[in-house]
C-alpha cells in the first residue's frame, strides 16, 4: 500500500469534484481546507453560516477584522459579489436547498448515509451549531474523513452509527485517506481508491459492504 | 417627536419596563461578532434573578455574557453552540448544576426567533428529524418527508449590537457582526440596541432593522 492521503490530499481530491458556480458550504475544520483547493478555472462561491456568501482567504496579518469571521470565529475576507445577511436568512439558504454542496467531517457514517458528528459519549455539554440545518438542507452532503479508522482501529464507515445521528440518510459521497466512495440505494460503492491498496485491504477498514466501480480511479499521496 | 436615543447606559435600562427576575433575554452574536457586551455587562450589575439568555454562544472569557453568566442571574439558557474556545463560566456553571441548557440546531434557533417576531407560534422543519435533539416532539410527513415541529421563542428583551442608528432606531450592521441580531431585535417585548455611531439618518435603502423594532439605542462608539 502506498502512503494515505494527507488532509491537503484529500481537500485537493474533493475541491475537484466541486462544480463550477456552486454554493458550497465547507465546516469547521478539515473540510475549510478545501478552499484552498478550488481549481482556478472555476467559480465556487463560498457559504458561512454566519451571514455570509463569498467568503475570501484568511486577511494578511494586521488586516483582522472581529465584525468579519467564518463559522469557526476565524478571520476571513470577503469577495466581490459576495453578500453579509442575518442568521433566519442564512439558514434560510440551508434548509431551503439553496446550497449545492455541504461539506462536513465526521465520527461516523453509516452505509445508508446515516451521519453522526455531533455529539462523543461522555462529553459534558452538549454543542451542536449548523450541522443537523446542513444536512437536512443541503443538494449534497460530502463528509471528509482524515482517517478511514479511528485511533481505536474501529471502523468510521460502518453499517450502523452507533454515536448520536446528526441526520438519518443525508450523507451522499465520502472521501477519506484511502478512497472515495458513493452512498447509493444499493450500498457504498468506491469510486476511487488509494494506489496499492486492493479491495480486500480496504473492506477490511470498512464495516459494511463495498462493491467496487468498475473503472476505479487510482489515488496517489502528494510528495511532501 | 420620536427620539430612541438615551444618553446613559443607566436612564436605557432604568427605563425598560420588561428587565424584570424570570425575564427571558435575546442576545445577538456569533464567537465575538456583534455581542452586545455593554449592555450584557450592565445587566450583570442589576442583580436580577432566574433570567433566560438566548444566544448562539454562552460567551467566552469574563466578557460579556461569560460575566452576566458570572453574576448568577442565569439560571436557563437557550444555545446552538455554548462550548467553545475560552466559554470557561458556562461550564463552570453548567457542570455545577447551575445552568440548565437547551441545545437547539443553530437554524432551528434562527427560525425559532424569526417565527416569535413574525407571530408565528410554531413551525415544522427537517432539521433534526431522526435525532436525538427531536425526541419528544410532534412529527409529521409532508410530501414524503419528515418534519419536526418547533415552537417560535419570543423575548422579553432583546439586546443586539448594531453599527449605526438613528433617532427613529433604523439599524445598519458591521458585516459578519449582522448575523443573529436582526432576526432578535424581532423577537421581544423591548429591544436595547448598542450602537457604535449614532448618524442623523440611515439611508432608508440601507436600513436592516427597520425603527419599528427597536425601543431604545445607546452610542458606545466602535
Amino acid at each position: 500500500m502506498s502512503k494515505p492521503l494527507s488532509p491537503d490530499d484529500i481537500a485537493a481530491r474533493v475541491a475537484e469534484d466541486l462544480p463550477d458556480g456552486a454554493y458550497v458550504n465547507l465546516g469547521i475544520g478539515m473540510p475549510m481546507r478545501v478552499a484552498e483547493f478550488l481549481p482556478p478555472d472555476r467559480e465556487c462561491v463560498l457559504h458561512s453560516e454566519n451571514g455570509l456568501l463569498g467568503m475570501g482567504p484568511a486577511p494578511a496579518p494586521g488586516a483582522e477584522s472581529p465584525d468579519l469571521i467564518n463559522a469557526g470565529k476565524q478571520p476571513v475576507t470577503v469577495l466581490a459579489g459576495g453578500a453579509f445577511f442575518h442568521h433566519a436568512d442564512s439558514f434560510a439558504m440551508i434548509r431551503g436547498g439553496h446550497i449545492d454542496v455541504s461539506i462536513l467531517g465526521a465520527y461516523q457514517v453509516a452505509a445508508n448515509g446515516d451521519l453522526a458528528n455531533w455529539a462523543l459519549p461522555g462529553a459534558k455539554a452538549p454543542a451542536v451549531g449548523g450541522a443537523m440545518d446542513l444536512v437536512a438542507g443541503a443538494k449534497q452532503v460530502w463528509v471528509m474523513l482524515a482517517q478511514q479508522v479511528g485511533k481505536d482501529g474501529a471502523p468510521r464507515i460502518v453499517e450502523r452509527c452507533s454515536l448520536p445521528l446528526t441526520g438519518p440518510a443525508c450523507v451522499d459521497r465520502i472521501y477519506t485517506d484511502l478512497a472515495v466512495l458513493e452512498v447509493t440505494p444499493d450500498g457504498l460503492l468506491v469510486t476511487d481508491l488509494l494506489e496499492g491498496l486492493c479491495e480486500a485491504e480496504l473492506q477490511a477498514k470498512v464495516g459494511a459492504p463495498l462493491r467496487f466501480a468498475p473503472a476505479c480511479r487510482r489515488l496517489r499521496a502528494s510528495a511532501a | 417627536m420620536i427620539d430612541k436615543r438615551c444618553r446613559t447606559l443607566a436612564d436605557m435600562l432604568a427605563q425598560c419596563p420588561d428587565l424584570h427576575d424570570g425575564a427571558v433575554l435575546l442576545a445577538g452574536g456569533f464567537g465575538d461578532a456583534g455581542v452586545p457586551v455593554l449592555l450584557l455587562e450592565a445587566i450583570a450589575e442589576l442583580g436580577l434573578k432566574d433570567l433566560t439568555m438566548v444566544s448562539n454562544n454562552a460567551g467566552a472569557g469574563e466578557r460579556g455574557l461569560a460575566r452576566l453568566l458570572r453574576s448568577g442571574s442565569v439560571s436557563r439558557i437557550i444555545c446552538s453552540f455554548p462550548r467553545s474556545a475560552g466559554s470557561v463560566v458556562f461550564e463552570e456553571r453548567y457542570d455545577a448544576g447551575l445552568l440548565a441548557l437547551e441545545v437547539v440546531p443553530q437554524g432551528t434557533l434562527a427560525e425559532r426567533l424569526r417565527a416569535g417576531g413574525a407571530g408565528i407560534p410554531a413551525f415544522y422543519t427537517p432539521t433534526a428529524y431522526g435525532t436525538e435533539l427531536a425526541a419528544g416532539k410532534e412529527v409529521r410527513e409532508f410530501d414524503g418527508r419528515h418534519y419536526v415541529m418547533e415552537r417560535a421563542i419570543r423575548g422579553d428583551v432583546a439586546l443586539v449590537h448594531a453599527a449605526t442608528g438613528d433617532r427613529w432606531g433604523n439599524l445598519t450592521y458591521a458585516m459578519t457582526a449582522r448575523n443573529f441580531n436582526p432576526v432578535m431585535a424581532t423577537a421581544a417585548r423591548s429591544t436595547l440596541a448598542e450602537v457604535r455611531h449614532f448618524v442623523d439618518v440611515v439611508p432608508p435603502e440601507l436600513v436592516v432593522t427597520p425603527g419599528i423594532f427597536v425601543h431604545s439605542m445607546l452610542e458606545v462608539g466602535a
